[in-house]
């Protein structure tokens, strides 16, 4: 970071006030360079909460499920009640709510991995989601998130600082989360709306005069970048992309920021990084079955991603969307309806490199001597093999060992 | 040129003597703070040296301020804010009454703000399905919750804005950094009053054992690091044998690591993984009794682990109690590592990001010497010719709350009652006690400054010239008043003088004088009156220049 704006603002503090002509010039180049770099997007999705993966990825197949979960269990796919899980291939179902998904799945498009998540035994939302963002399960120290990482160790040459876009990594959050914490240019944005200066436009151009002048340091760096990315994103103006192909994405936040995330890939300013969370998966009290507060969580969820796949249409070859969450909940449900803390969850990729019509994962088994401290579902894969799987496959990173310092389980997991 | 040759005047008087300097600081300093040694050796001009003090002892100036610390004397002002005692605190108490919530244990706030988690508990053990008053009474519990966390957000940003007592709100800020706890974690917001109230304030600016112990022993940090439920191995002999009540999960580390990583001897203080699991050994059976209901610390000798210890070279006898993790906290205290960790973050916090190591020695001298009194470090470092030197000069980035604070702070604001300021401190990237990990925010300023985080600095100041933040008014600044009727030239005189402490680049004083584009070229010379007094005022507190102090 620091390196970088010392060389962008090097050659601003030649420019004083009448710095018109450079100063076109770089809003030119800032514009024409990411076309030329059109490349791969990850978009990363945080469940947090812990989402109940045994109700969204459903082993219909294993009776132990349903001895587990009398009352709230998604019944076997053509069940009477017409509410039984959408059959994927004959073990495994997606829960009802996640009906705009099942064309995915058919298309080979959408990969689940079930029994995935952290090795640490941790069952605090906090400590977990920690663990997942920082991608170093059981440290704590670790001062930077593992999607920074590969931010950082990407762009190491000089030129290509140069190159970047300042739309290289955006999450759509108040504050910049975890996951993209570190030294590598990043940003947080309630939504694009947001992202733009609250005054007049006279004002506007005598703070950037202010940026734009003076001493040479972070501060005058980070500024003009701030203008450079502010300007850019005005006159790719994303929010002109109305959603194409008939989407229709909910109008929940979740969805809206999918919604953005899409205008920012087709507005092509230079995003490789997209990240979102949505809340409202810990689910103690009265998750419902196939429907209930579960089941309207998940529907907006599938809903949202449904709407970004369809929008994003053939860009989808260079787009892939991950999910995930800190931790499973607790296999047996609990006397209030609802679920505990657990161990092992699920997750989804998608895109058009998946390696498709697969549940991907060994299924652990739900009986009792199978169980994670005899309560949760146990788990078999570990998360860092699936992210350094789709980080090192789709987006190209070559030393996925530094993005999981300490993680020696390579990225086996054989999703893409 | 002359600078120079005293800068270097100034490392042959430091290489002669040696160790000997800093007990000569340490002499004069304790005779009279307004006869500090190596005055003549301060590069900062007198003018500089009060907005530097107002800046780093304070959290920026309001109006007034310069003139007070001019005409009492900075040294004299230093001397003042190290004794809080000694200035009136009663109307900045008299703020934080209307929050009652403050001033209560624990053990009442959970009476009268239950927890979302108890109710459902307490429902579940009675029937499994939960009425629709159940529901109601659910949410009510959590919009009260969230409730008890934005007073807390509120009163610390007050406090910050109006006490005259600056430097201890600074000290409550810097310790409740280092020792950070997060309020998103369980209970924990339940344990932040008391835990500001009695572990953090009273010791500020006191001896670094006693914060430490009162940490140690606070629900709040042995919940946040789960020391709460580490229990003796189930291998080794309890003191107390008796059947566990409940689950019993063994020993947990949190605590043990990161007593040593983060709250005193640093990440490179010489420790082993043997010192942390025999650390977090010594502190089994400190825990929080019933943690959601009462939440006061007790000493559980059934969970305590019996053996003896071995930490950090010393050895803990078999068979003692409390008394181990007492032993613990002196070792740690006492140890070179310890002094030098915390005299490099308080040198860091007040001169500069790169911490002049000759200091960060001396400051670790005193911290030894005195037996780990703040105080007397402080002392050590505003005595110092570093805090006074050129190169520390506006050399720190503000945090987003520095910056809120010093922002209202300028505009004379009257303290926001509302969890609208908090918020905003929490969107420019600083929710209070909302950092997620135990290694708090960052003391180091390029942590600060990215893309996106400039944009909503900007927006922040041109909200505060634009009366969207509660309590700040530019008609209820007496200098805004009188400035908002004169011609615009004296404006920008005004704004320059009061908001940037008469620091303005040329180029930034052009920018504010012109009403224009000043990268339009002179056609647009138009505009020239198209905007008025606020306009000035937000454009100062979005500049470059107040984002440092």
């Amino acid at each position: 970071m620091q390196r970088r704006v010392f060389l962008k603002s090097g050659a601003l503090a030649l420019v004083t006030m009448g710095l018109s002509p450079s100063f076109l010039r770089r809003a030119v180049y800032a514009q024409a360079l990411p076309r030329a770099q059109k490349g791969k997007v990850l978009i990363c999705l945080f469940q947090r909460g812990a989402a109940d993966a045994l109700n969204i990825v459903v082993p219909h197949g294993d009776p132990n499920y349903y001895a587990l979960r009398p009352s709230i269990a998604i019944a076997r796919p053509g069940d009477a009640s017409g509410a039984g899980a959408i059959d994927l291939d004959g073990f495994f179902g997606l829960h009802p709510a996640l009906s705009t998904l099942k064309p995915l799945w058919d298309r080979g498009l959408l990969a689940p991995v079930h029994a995935v998540g952290s090795p640490s035994a941790t069952r605090s939302h906090f400590d977990a989601q920690d663990f997942m963002e920082s991608g170093t399960p059981d440290v704590k120290g670790t001062p930077d998130g593992w999607l920074n990482r590969f931010l950082a160790a990407k762009g190491t040459c000089a030129e290509c600082e140069l190159r970047e876009s300042p739309f290289r990594a955006v999450a759509f959050a108040a504050q910049t989360p975890r996951i993209l914490e570190g030294p590598a240019p990043t940003i947080a944005m309630s939504s694009l709306d947001d992202f733009t200066i609250r005054a007049t436009g006279t004002d506007v151009q005598r703070l950037e005069a202010l940026y734009r002048t003076g001493s040479a340091d972070l501060i005058h760096g980070a500024g003009t970048e701030t203008f450079d990315a502010v300007r850019m994103l005005k006159s790719a103006n994303p929010q002109k992309y109305a959603a194409e192909h008939g989407a229709e994405y909910p109008r929940s936040p979740f969805g809206q920021s999918l919604r953005q995330i899409a205008q920012l890939v087709k507005s092509d300013v230079g995003l490789e990084i997209a990240f979102a969370d949505v809340g409202g998966w810990d689910t103690h009290v009265n998750q419902g079955g196939a429907t209930g507060q579960l089941a309207n969580r998940l529907a907006d969820f599938s809903q949202s991603i449904a709407a970004l796949v369809t929008d994003l249409g053939d860009r989808m070859d260079d787009v892939m969307i991950m999910t995930m969450s800190e931790f499973g909940r607790m296999a047996k449900q609990n006397g209030n309806g609802g679920t505990d803390h657990g161990h092992a969850g699920a997750l989804f990729v998608i895109g058009g490199a998946v390696q498709g019509h697969k549940v991907h994962g060994r299924w652990p088994g739900l009986a009792p001597e199978q169980l994670n401290e005899g309560r949760d579902l146990a788990l078999t894969t570990d998360f860092r093999a699936v992210f350094a799987d789709v980080v090192g496959k789709h987006l190209g990173a070559t030393r996925t060992d530094s993005l999981f310092p300490g993680f020696t389980g390579g990225a086996a997991a054989g999703v893409l | 040129m002359r600078h120079i040759a005293r800068l270097a005047a100034a490392l042959l008087v430091l290489m002669a003597c040696g160790t000997a300097h800093s007990s000569t600081v340490r002499l004069t300093t304790a005779s009279s703070a307004g006869d500090v040694a190596g005055r003549e050796l301060r590069e900062q001009t007198a003018d500089e040296q009060v907005k530097h003090v107002l800046n780093r002892l304070a959290f920026g100036a309001r109006p007034g301020d310069a003139e007070r610390v001019r005409e009492m004397g900075v040294d004299r002002w230093i001397a003042m804010q190290l004794s809080p005692a000694s200035i009136d605190g009663r109307s900045t108490e008299r703020f934080v009454a209307r929050f009652p919530a403050l001033a209560m244990s624990p053990e009442q706030l959970l009476a009268e703000y239950p927890q979302r988690q108890q109710l459902v508990r307490e429902s579940r053990a009675q029937k499994s399905d939960l009425t629709a008053s159940d529901s109601m009474r659910l949410k009510e519990a959590g919009r009260l919750s969230r409730q008890l966390l934005t007073e807390l957000q509120t009163a610390k940003v007050a406090r910050a804005v109006i006490s005259d007592r600056q430097l201890e709100e600074v000290m409550v800020d810097f310790w409740e950094n280092h020792f950070t706890v997060f309020a998103g974690k369980g209970p924990e917001r339940y344990f932040l009053g008391e835990y500001e109230r009695e572990s953090i304030r009273p010791h500020a600016l006191g001896k670094f054992r006693d914060l430490l112990g009162a940490v140690a022993k606070s629900p709040a940090m042995l919940y946040y690091l789960d020391n709460w439920e580490s229990t003796v191995d189930s291998a080794r002999p309890a003191l107390v044998s008796r059947a566990p009540r409940g689950k019993s999960r063994g020993l947990n580390e949190n605590y043990g690591r990161e007593l040593l990583e983060l709250h005193t001897l640093g990440v490179d203080g010489g420790y082993t993984q043997a010192d942390v699991v025999n650390v977090a050994r010594a502190f089994t059976g400190w825990t929080v009794e019933k943690p959601r209901q009462n939440g006061t610390f007790v000493f559980r000798p059934a969970m305590h682990d019996a053996g003896e210890k071995i930490v950090l070279g010393h050895t803990l006898p078999a068979g003692r109690g409390i008394e181990d993790g007492e032993a613990v906290l002196d070792i740690v205290s006492r140890s070179p590592a310890t002094a030098h960790f915390i005299a490099a973050k308080l040198v860091r916090r007040f001169v500069s990001d790169s911490a002049p190591p000759a200091l960060v020695d001396r400051v670790a001298g005193t911290f030894a010497r005195s037996g780990g009194d703040i105080r007397e470090c402080l002392r050590t470092i505003f005595a110092s010719q570093e805090f006074f030197s050129r190169a520390a000069y506006k050399a720190k980035v503000k945090s987003p709350f520095e910056l809120v604070v010093s922002a209202l702070r300028a505009v004379s604001a009257q303290p926001d009652s509302t969890p609208r300021t908090a918020q905003m401190v929490a969107r420019l990237g600083e929710p209070l006690y909302g950092h997620l990990a135990p290694n708090g925010y960052p003391e180091r300023g390029d942590a600060w400054i990215n893309t996106g985080a400039i944009l909503q600095r900007i927006n922040f100041g041109l909200a505060v010239a634009a009366g969207r933040v509660p309590g700040a008014s530019l008609a209820n600044w007496p200098d805004g008043r009188e400035l908002a009727a004169q011609p615009r030239e004296a404006q920008v005189d005004g704004v320059i003088r009061t908001i940037l402490a008469g620091e303005a680049s040329p180029d930034t004083r052009k920018v504010l004088e012109l009403g224009v584009n000043p990268m339009a070229g002179d056609s647009a010379a138009a505009n020239a009156k198209s905007d008025g007094f606020a306009n000035i005022v937000g454009l100062a507190l979005g500049a470059p220049e107040f984002q440092r102090r």
